[in-house]
């Protein structure tokens, strides 16, 4: 399956890109991450992290479906 | 009506934007770029957003602030970019006949941006260190 994973702040910096297609064979975001994390060694825990599929917040155990965008969310600080 | 916007925040703009007639109370708050954070020298900030999401979830953050409290109107918008110290980095601004429903509104909105938002903000220090704020729960680095 292809997804396109698109990366922001400590992210972009650790995988060195600001977007990417990645074949994988990950069901979920969960396991995509893990995926990405043995690639490029994010430092985000898994417990602050969120995700958003196709521009919408989801669950990072949400079935991944071939074409899906991907952005994993660390911790956010605006204002 | 809210925005992401790379250009500097044109405060009166924005206030304006707010006018009524019938509204007794305008509240207005803007966060700025301070010098210091977490005993470090601030020299400057640079904001990054996922903006295609932050702008939903800023414009969901705003009809949530006008179904919880009586207002004419609520408006926020949010800076991207590298900002000096003393830029003003969010905006939101309220509107209502009393000042208690404005000071409300405008107190939920900043609170929920900085919960909600997917924006980050990266420090750089005088000293010429720089990092990613509030990622405290993120794991030092493996290699």
């Amino acid at each position: 399956m292809n997804v396109t994973v698109q990366y922001f702040a400590m992210f972009r910096e650790q995988a060195g890109v600001a977007q990417e297609l990645v074949t994988t064979d990950a069901t979920s975001p969960q396991l995509l991450y893990n995926e990405l994390s043995d690639r490029y060694g994010f430092t985000v825990d898994g417990d602050v992290l969120k995700v958003a599929l196709n521009s919408e917040f989801s669950s990072m155990n949400h079935p991944l479906k071939e074409g899906d965008t991907v952005v994993f969310i660390p911790p956010v600080a605006g204002g | 009506m809210f925005i992401i916007s790379s250009a500097p925040i044109d405060a009166e703009t924005l206030q304006q934007s707010l006018g009524n007639p019938g509204a007794g109370a305008i509240v207005v708050f803007e966060g700025c770029v301070r010098n210091q954070n977490e005993g470090k020298s601030v020299e400057a900030l640079e904001y990054e957003a996922f903006i295609e999401l932050a702008e939903k979830e800023g414009q969901r953050i705003l009809d949530e602030a006008q179904l919880k409290y009586e207002l004419f109107s609520v408006h926020a918008t949010h800076r991207l970019g590298q900002l000096a110290i003393g830029d003003a980095a969010v905006w939101v601004g309220a509107a209502a006949v009393h000042r208690g429903e404005a000071f409300s509104a405008c107190r939920y909105v900043i609170d929920e941006l900085k919960e909600r938002l997917p924006v980050w903000k990266k420090e750089h220090y005088t000293d010429g260190d720089a990092h990613w704020v509030n990622c405290q729960h993120c794991h030092s680095a493996v290699f």
